[in-house]
């Protein structure tokens, strides 16, 4: 399992979020999660000038084994999803916080973010859904 | 299934557990009208073995029908071959195992129905069947919402022309999830693109039947063109048969439809009765993840070896639950056995040979029709594959009663569909008739008209 960045944010569900340095968040699955569904095949991705609201589903990640909804963890507009994926999903299996994004919302209210957990809190749920 | 019987105590100590009175208690929801008490015409008093004696007589009546009907069901020849394989132990189940990958020797018939499928639609995928030709269109048309990925229109069009059952069950499947049908008229004996020009509104797919309910082809590439080229999706209903003379689907118009679906009744299953038959769906690529029903792909083992499994499952509702692509998780296994070995046996030559001498026996009896008087071509200027309207001088309910009692069934009277075609009947030829057939037919047209 690899280190969890510390400048990310999570969702109980396992959706990281990362503040970029004009405002926008983009927003994946964590490594935790990938590892839990297996070997991805397919990302059905949200189209960019769509509104997706907190907790809500914006996306679906599909493996071998599940398909699993991805809730956003944020509210606001999406201004970018990673297309890369629709041609390679295991993208997300090899680099979940990095090129395995999946897309970019531009908020409507920061405030949201700083209620998520942080990673040491994650790391701690994590933990405990292990036991 | 074992016989099990059980003890009066046991019925008692079972219906006691869950709180009916009675073993009627169990089908209380059943309407009364629907209940039969008593088969006409059989005692009450008869034994086991009369009831059989009575039940072959009876069977036997059917056997020697000279059958000129259609309507969605066709007498093809069957070769013996085919059931005699169907009926092995090893492809004798009605169902797709449940350890589907334990049973290769399933998957790998359902792989080569498939790949047959889609050669024949001109398709990219096909799933291993469904339940039957209408509920395919249902499907399609459920799957074409689906992939609309804004939620698509709610809003589908469906030529009058379409099977009227397959209207009616498309109507009862998608009408309570808010899918509206718009109905167009076919008065020319197929859709016209003016027809079309008339619509108004935004739709999701465009339904395409060929050749359509009267045995009438539709001009489908311009169909197809047309509803592409207004953002919706073109689904077409084919008779597979046809195919093996007419343009696959994926080839009409300037991209192809996007879903092929129908009917597989023509390749090698018996017409008993109206079923069971099994339905076809293929589809393209691109929304491959909105199509119902189960999907085998080939791939290979850990040594490398040819194998066969279950894909795409995650579009399947024992994985992805409440958000599952569709309910359907069965297929009509058994029937897609036989028509697989149906066109394995034919073969492309075969079939060619069989639509080619179904349709060169409708061309004949077409020609012998109308010499009777009165009775004419409904819409002789279209183009037809097996079958056609046939505008008669009596009622056409009437003509199939009279044919009947000489053992002839004169086709499908359409005045019960069709407002104003109550003297319209409905008739087809497969390769199984010949040209004393047809001459037997006419000849007792022409008495039952006189």
């Amino acid at each position: 399992m690899s280190e969890i960045p510390g400048d990310l944010k999570f969702l109980k569900s396992h959706e990281w979020a990362r503040i970029e340095d004009n405002g926008q968040v983009t927003v994946g699955i964590s490594d935790h999660a990938q590892s839990l569904l297996g070997d991805l095949v397919y990302v059905e991705l949200p189209s960019v000038g769509d509104t997706v609201s907190l907790g809500a589903a914006v996306a679906v990640v599909e493996s071998v084994k599940a398909a699993s909804d991805v809730y956003s963890p944020i509210s606001g507009k999406v201004v970018a999803v990673n297309t890369a994926l629709a041609d390679k999903p295991e993208t997300i299996n090899e680099d979940a916080y990095g090129e395995g994004w999946i897309l970019v919302v531009a908020p409507d209210d920061m405030d949201q973010f700083n209620d998520l957990l942080s990673p040491d809190d994650y790391a701690e749920l994590i933990e405990s859904e292990d036991h | 299934m074992p016989f099990l019987p059980h003890t009066e105590s046991d019925v008692r100590a079972m219906l006691e557990a869950i709180g009916a009175n009675s073993i009627d208690d169990l089908f209380d929801e059943i309407p009364a009208n629907l209940i039969i008490e008593s088969l006409a015409n059989v005692p009450e008093t008869a034994n086991e073995m009369e009831v059989v004696r009575l039940m072959k007589a009876r069977a036997s009546q059917d056997e020697t029908t000279l059958n000129f009907a259609g309507a969605g069901a066709y007498e093809h020849h069957i070769p013996a071959a085919i059931w005699q394989i169907v009926g092995r132990g090893e492809f004798y189940s009605a169902y797709t195992p449940y350890q589907a990958e334990a049973s290769q020797g399933t998957l790998q018939l359902i792989y080569e129905y498939q790949t047959m499928m889609t050669r024949l639609t001109g398709m990219d995928i096909s799933n291993a069947s469904m339940y039957d030709g209408a509920t395919a269109v249902a499907e399609a048309v459920l799957m074409a919402e689906r992939s609309q990925k804004k939620g698509g229109a709610r809003r589908v069009l469906v030529p009058e022309s379409l099977h009227p059952a397959y209207r009616r069950t498309l109507k009862a499947i998608v009408d309570l999830q808010g899918i509206e049908i718009v109905t167009l008229p076919c008065p020319t004996g197929r859709l016209e693109l003016a027809t079309l020009e008339a619509v108004q509104g935004e739709f999701t797919a465009l339904v395409i039947p060929q050749p359509n309910f009267f045995g009438v082809l539709e001009e489908v590439d311009a169909l197809t063109d047309w509803a592409q080229a207004r953002g919706a999706l073109a689904i077409a209903v084919v008779n597979p048969m046809s195919l093996a003379l007419l343009k696959e689907p994926g080839n009409w118009g300037a991209r192809g439809v996007d879903i092929v679906c129908g009917d597989g009744q023509p390749l090698g299953v018996p017409m008993s009765s109206g079923g069971p038959y099994f339905g076809f769906l293929a589809c393209k690529k691109d929304i491959v993840r909105n199509m119902p029903g189960r999907i085998v792909g080939r791939t290979t083992d850990l040594d490398g070896r040819i194998g066969y499994t279950l894909t795409l499952q995650a579009r399947e509702q024992h994985i992805r639950r409440a958000k599952a692509t569709s309910n359907i998780c069965t297929n009509q296994g058994l029937l897609v056995t036989a028509a697989t070995i149906y066109m394995a046996i034919t073969g492309p030559e075969g079939l060619r040979r069989v639509a080619n001498a179904s349709a060169a026996n409708l061309a004949a009896l077409r020609a012998r029709l109308e010499k009777i008087p009165g009775v004419r071509a409904r819409f002789p200027t279209q183009a037809h594959f097996h079958e056609a309207a046939f505008e008669l001088p009596k009622p056409a309910r009437d003509v199939i009663e009279s044919l009947a009692g000489q053992r002839i069934l004169a086709g499908f009277a359409l005045g019960g569909d069709f407002a104003g075609m109550e003297h319209v009947l409905l008739a087809c030829t497969t390769e199984t008739k010949n040209a004393a057939d047809i001459e037997a037919f006419a000849q007792a047209l022409e008495t039952a008209l006189a």
